[in-house]
């Protein structure tokens, strides 16, 4: 009962955040409901029994991929009225595409292939059972392949968003942090001695 | 007595929840308390550093600094910036501190001694530890302030950083203990002092703890603050009970920093003698003593290294997390991972990098003796 009520919960905050992630006109907001989004859909996870997945994406999305996109968000100088010059002019385009894919989606997750007489609920697991050992079994055993494929794909797409972003310029003036590091006081500062300056005597 | 106890059975039986309150209040309310002293040792230790006395007019030799701090800032008026997204401005210090005591419902005191003896803990705490940062994030954006926008900036970057290398080192603990589990992960350090993983993983020991202070944007990573150049940096606007909050979380977070680091890398509740003749004399000291006194020694070398080091530079600051940290995480993860996969029990592990760390040092000491000859 209370877990129906905690789905329903999480449930109605993440359907409100998601809508808000799209309506709302500032961007810094949109953010922060996105945010709000993933963390409900973390909860949703976590009545799953998906412990492992509900806190990584937690910890992943919210912690450092949004810190990211608030970073850019908040550095970006907003003009709310060139935001919403093209509305009408994009509407068609954009309702296409919506129907587009709400069509895509219905065709995989409609009701026809979803639902719970298609698929029973998982049975429950006690206390001491780990989806995360669950996990890493899995993916380390059966599912070796495909996770080092996409491993591999992740790490070409690193390399190559460097390599298209990284320039040299020749102005540019780099600092050398070992040589910096390794600087003594002989190097920067000479202590000199010098005698006191005597006295002239008077005439 | 008697009654006591069987009216706490009956509340865990009958009213679950009101005895998970009791228990929060059973952990908060000492750890409230050792935040507002914390800060008093901080002026104390840092003044004594500076080779002056610190608080002394509040009560006997200062004792009461912390009370009548918080009197005070009770009493100041919370200024509302104009132009400040108000519910967000105030939303901001609720997330710090909620970040802050939401990571020890999971903390283990001692053997049994938990409030939620969760399998995925320490993942649990490093996700709300990254939460943490929306807290400095928003509470700048929201100041409607340049400055404060500044120090949330550098704040966000630095967290990024950090936090990744934190991740890696946690992996290493993750492999070396082969669980989750906070208790797990203090029960496969059992054995002594040389069996804790401070020694097998002293890299990682030493990435995590700088990380923490980065995390908690303490010095000398305060570039979120730097009074020096942006005033107060992300809390510029806020006052009295708000700012107090964002205060009381940083002090928590540093608590936190410092108890982690005993329980991943120092062995908890473990007694230091394990293993040694001392080990029967000192059986009676209960386990959550040790923790809290190698808490307490970690507490102190952030007051420490605050008093010591100048300001770290934000190019610096970046180039150790990205440059210097991650790498060395790795390579150390992949070190950690060889010895699980060919069964090296960890303490022959500990042996090599004893030996290393001490050549080099010795090696160190002796250049230096040259250079000054």
């Amino acid at each position: 009962m209370f877990e129906k009520f905690l789905f329903y919960l999480f449930a109605a905050v993440l359907i409100f955040a998601a809508t808000m992630v799209i309506t709302r006109r500032n961007p810094v907001h949109s953010v922060l409901f996105l945010v709000l989004a993933f963390f409900s859909s973390a909860g949703l996870w976590l009545l799953l029994e998906a412990e492992f997945l509900a806190v990584t994406l937690v910890l992943v999305y919210v912690g450092a991929v949004m810190v990211l996109f608030l970073f850019v968000v908040m550095m970006l100088d907003i003009d709310l009225a060139a935001l919403r010059a093209g509305f009408i002019r994009y509407l068609p385009v954009g309702l296409l595409v919506a129907v587009g894919m709400a069509a895509a989606m219905i065709m995989v997750v409609g009701p026809r292939y979803f639902g719970l007489e298609k698929y029973a609920a998982p049975a429950r697991h006690g206390a001491e059972y780990s989806n995360t050992a669950d996990l890493g079994t899995l993916l380390y055993t059966v599912y070796v392949y495909p996770f080092e494929i996409a491993a591999v794909i992740l790490l070409v797409a690193i390399i190559a968003a460097i390599g298209l972003t990284l320039r040299r310029r020749p102005t540019t003036k780099y600092q050398n942090p070992s040589s910096q590091v390794a600087i003594r006081r002989g190097d920067r500062v000479r202590m000199v001695k010098m005698p006191a300056e005597e006295k002239v005597p008077q005439k | 007595m008697d009654f006591v106890v069987a009216l706490w059975d009956t509340l865990n039986q009958d009213w679950p929840l009101i005895a998970i309150l009791i228990k929060i209040v059973a952990i908060l309310a000492p750890l409230m308390l050792c935040v507002a002293y914390y800060t008093y040792a901080e002026r104390k230790i840092i003044g004594y550093m500076q080779i002056r006395i610190g608080p002394n007019r509040v009560g006997p030799r200062g004792w009461l600094q912390p009370i009548a701090d918080a009197v005070k800032l009770m009493f100041k008026e919370i200024v509302l910036p104009s132009g400040a997204n108000l519910f967000l401005f105030i939303l901001a210090p609720v997330i710090s501190i909620a970040t802050a005591l939401a990571a020890w419902a999971v903390f283990p005191f001692d053997a049994h001694l938990v409030l939620a003896d969760v399998n995925a803990g320490l993942l649990y705490v490093l996700a709300i530890a990254s939460m943490g940062v929306y807290g400095i994030i928003i509470g700048g954006w929201a100041s409607n302030s340049k400055y404060a926008l500044l120090g949330a900036m550098r704040s966000a970057a630095q967290v990024v950083a950090y936090e990744i290398a934190m991740g890696f080192a946690l992996v290493g603990v993750i492999v070396a203990a082969g669980s989750l589990n906070l208790g797990e992960i203090i029960r496969a350090q059992e054995g002594g002092i040389l069996h804790w993983f401070w020694l097998p993983l002293l890299p990682l020991f030493l990435i995590y703890y700088i990380s923490g202070v980065a995390e908690t944007n303490r010095a000398p990573f305060d570039v979120a603050e730097g009074e020096s150049e942006i005033v107060a940096g992300f809390h510029v606007e806020y006052s009295g009970m708000l700012f107090s909050t964002y205060f009381l979380a940083e002090y928590a977070n540093m608590l936190l920093i410092s108890a982690l680091t005993v329980v991943l890398f120092f062995g908890g509740w473990l007694s230091p003698f394990q293993g040694t003749p001392l080990q029967d004399w000192f059986s009676w000291v209960p386990g959550i003593a040790w923790l809290l006194a190698k808490t307490a020694f970690f507490a102190f070398t952030f007051l420490w290294l605050r008093a010591t080091f100048p300001r770290y530079r934000y190019d610096q600051i970046m180039r150790l997390g990205w440059k210097v940290f991650i790498p060395i995480t790795i390579l150390w993860i992949v070190v950690v991972a060889a010895a699980v996969v060919y069964e090296a029990p960890m303490t022959s592990l500990g042996t090599w990098v004893g030996v290393v760390a001490l050549v080099y040092l010795a090696g160190n000491w002796l250049a230096g003796m040259l250079r000054t000859r």
